[in-house]
């Protein structure tokens, strides 16, 4: 079956891998962890992808979300717990690695280099060749034309293949990076922080092509510290804290506010009104954060302060 | 998604309104070695003016033969620089592969060819070790190169004196296999009447292949890449090592092509010699283009680099000047080169 054929209806119907037509995840990580000598990144995460949806993995700064995904990348490899492809386990040794089972990822820095055309930029590591032995050459001209098929059939209005991609914005770029991972037949795409360093109207675009990817058939881990990035697209939430999971959770179980109010931490909050009380003097700013924090307990249910 | 369909329309048409026409000039001043072209035509309008004879078919072809004992090396040195390295022992790693040729066949009574493999395999060895020891140290590769440029020249002088007794390598011009060896390095070509030195057609073949190279195949993409941003090659599944330790093999093997050249031109080599030169070769990538930080440049203006190069050293011997003042016209020319470099790369990387 085409990973193009799959969209969100039929994956619905049934809960099952379209792929395989058996109940195993296109991903999954068990109680997965990884420690620098003694400093400890991550532990015990849990999650899971499958094709055509979205499994947010939400972190303030420091909270293991880069850890994890270079665990899934094939960057650094997990010390404990499991990480399944279809159901196999495996353990990657390199990015190449990583690639070769269908999982690409588009990171913060993007992976371009700024000086090279976009057409290069986009094949590059998977050039297109023509020939055989010494006399293998690249096929310069096909490979121009499908960059310029694939990123057009992403939205992305291009001008020129050969400009240097570093003249593109953030947010071109971000497309052409996943449009590359889109291409290559990545079944697994992992995003990380696409909108971080992006205006409100770029990450609006982003978004869209993460949509546009999930419907292509494509499992997405988009990596956020933005919930109201992260919510609208999002089919499943991992939010992590200081290098643990401090939950998991499907859409339905979990509204925006929530979310929020998780992200935000409400202890923290409550311990800053308790400390600017004392401070004293600061009444209108102490009340601003009292009542986010009457927010937070109200959406959590729980009682923080 | 309509908006993005309507976009798709207009993204896919064969000629974007918003792309304005690029004549073949602009096209042309968008390239790495421009401003080595234009250097290298203002320098030869020059000496054209002030020397008759500088146009002369037979001075005509000294100037390339100068040209062409930097410009060889300046092909594997300009690759290098675009993979984001540079190496500062080719000067003593051609007297390297040379003195190693002549000792070995000389030493064991063999067929020169013996020693001219061994070269090859020593030189290829020397680029593989620099390229191995910065991958594992993570080194910048001034400090390794530097290492090895003194530990090379230590060993030149150190085992010539050892095995031959002395402060060059015994004549091999008697010896087996010696003058078909220098056909293939250092013979010369009779064009209409004027004699051009062999070198020049290595020179001319090996700037195509490495202009090949860098064009049109996957290894050209990773050479670009990897002196480009090398943590992006290395996510995207390029094999950084593979590649860099490949260039400065590369740049062995051009030092193999260059030490047999002056092995064969003159029978004998002094231990002593090469120190200095990588300067030339790296002047002559920095003239034609290749930018010192990797990612950048061509092969081509490498050549343009070392033919510049060529011209100013035979120019002022033909303008009959004191060529005290090459060194001076050299620093000049790289000055010039640098900074118009400078303002190419702002401009490409620029929105």
């Amino acid at each position: 079956m085409n990973a193009n054929d799959i969209d969100q209806q039929t994956l619905l119907q049934n809960e099952k891998d379209p792929l395989t037509h058996t109940p195993v995840h296109l991903l999954s990580l068990e109680g997965v962890g990884k420690h620098y000598g003694n400093i400890i990144a991550l532990s015990d995460v849990t999650m899971a992808v499958d094709n055509g949806r979205v499994t947010c993995v939400l972190g303030d700064n420091g909270a293991g979300k880069s850890t994890l995904i270079k665990i899934i990348a094939g960057l650094h490899q997990h010390d404990a717990g499991v990480l399944n492809v279809m159901g196999e386990e495996r353990k990657f040794d390199s990015p190449r690695d990583a690639l070769d089972a269908g999982i690409a990822t588009v990171y913060q820095d993007l992976a371009v280099v700024p000086l090279m055309p976009i057409w290069r930029n986009f094949f590059l590591g998977s050039e297109l060749t023509s020939g055989f032995g010494p006399f293998k050459s690249m096929d310069v001209e096909k490979m121009k034309e499908i960059t310029l098929k694939e990123l057009a059939a992403m939205g992305i209005d291009l001008r020129d293949v050969e400009q240097p991609i570093g003249q593109l914005s953030g947010g071109e770029r971000q497309c052409v990076a996943i449009a590359r991972a889109v291409y290559f037949g990545a079944k697994v795409l992992i995003l990380d922080e696409p909108t971080a360093a992006l205006g409100v109207k770029q990450s609006g675009v982003v978004l869209r092509y993460i949509l546009q990817a999930r419907d292509r058939g494509l499992g997405v881990i988009f990596i956020t510290h933005n919930p109201h990035h992260a919510f609208p697209v999002g089919d499943r939430f991992l939010l992590l804290k200081r290098g643990k999971s401090i939950g998991y959770y499907d859409k339905k179980d979990i509204t925006l506010d929530e979310l929020t109010a998780q992200m935000a931490g409400g202890a923290e909050l409550a311990e800053l009104a308790h400390e600017l009380e004392q401070l004293g003097g600061h009444g209108d700013i102490v009340k601003e954060v009292k009542g986010e924090v009457a927010d937070v307990t109200q959406t959590t249910g729980k009682t923080y302060g | 998604m309509t908006i993005t369909q309507t976009k798709t329309k207009a993204g896919s048409a064969a000629a974007d309104e918003r792309v304005a026409k690029r004549s073949p000039f602009q096209k042309l001043l968008g390239r790495p070695e421009i401003g080595a072209l234009v250097g290298a035509i203002v320098l030869f309008v020059f000496f054209a003016l002030v020397s008759p004879t500088f146009t002369q078919p037979n001075a005509f072809a000294t100037v390339l033969y100068g040209s062409s004992t930097i410009g060889i090396m300046a092909v594997g040195v300009s690759l290098l620089m675009i993979g984001g390295e540079f190496d500062l022992s080719t000067g003593v790693a051609v007297i390297s592969s040379a003195l190693t040729a002549s000792m070995f066949s000389w030493y064991f009574s063999t067929n020169v060819w013996v020693g001219v493999g061994l070269a090859l395999l020593v030189s290829l060895g020397i680029g593989y070790v620099n390229g191995w020891i910065l991958m594992k140290t993570k080194l910048p590769s001034f400090i390794v190169t530097l290492a090895t440029f003194l530990m090379l020249t230590g060993l030149n002088l150190g085992l010539t004196r050892l095995i031959g007794g002395g402060v060059s390598s015994p004549s091999i011009s008697n010896m087996e296999g010696f003058d078909s060896a220098r056909a293939v390095f250092a013979s010369s070509v009779n064009i209409a009447g004027v004699d051009v030195k062999i070198t020049v057609f290595i020179w001319i073949a090996l700037v195509a292949v490495a202009t090949w190279v860098l064009m049109r195949t996957r290894v050209g993409n990773w050479i670009f890449a990897v002196g480009g941003d090398a943590n992006a090659a290395r996510a995207v599944g390029v094999p950084v090592k593979a590649t860099k330790i490949g260039l400065f093999m590369g740049v062995g093997f051009c030092g193999w092509i260059l030490g047999m050249h002056n092995l064969f031109a003159f029978d004998t080599v002094q231990s002593g010699e090469g120190v200095g030169n990588e300067f030339l070769y790296i002047i002559a990538a920095v003239i034609g283009g290749c930018l010192l930080t990797g990612g950048y440049g061509s092969a081509i203006g490498g050549a343009i680099g070392a033919f510049i190069f060529g011209m100013a050293n035979k120019g002022i011997v033909y303008a009959q000047w004191n060529p005290d003042w090459f060194k001076f016209f050299l620093g000049l020319m790289l000055l010039l080169a640098t900074i118009v470099n400078l303002i190419v790369k702002r401009r490409a990387e620029l929105k």
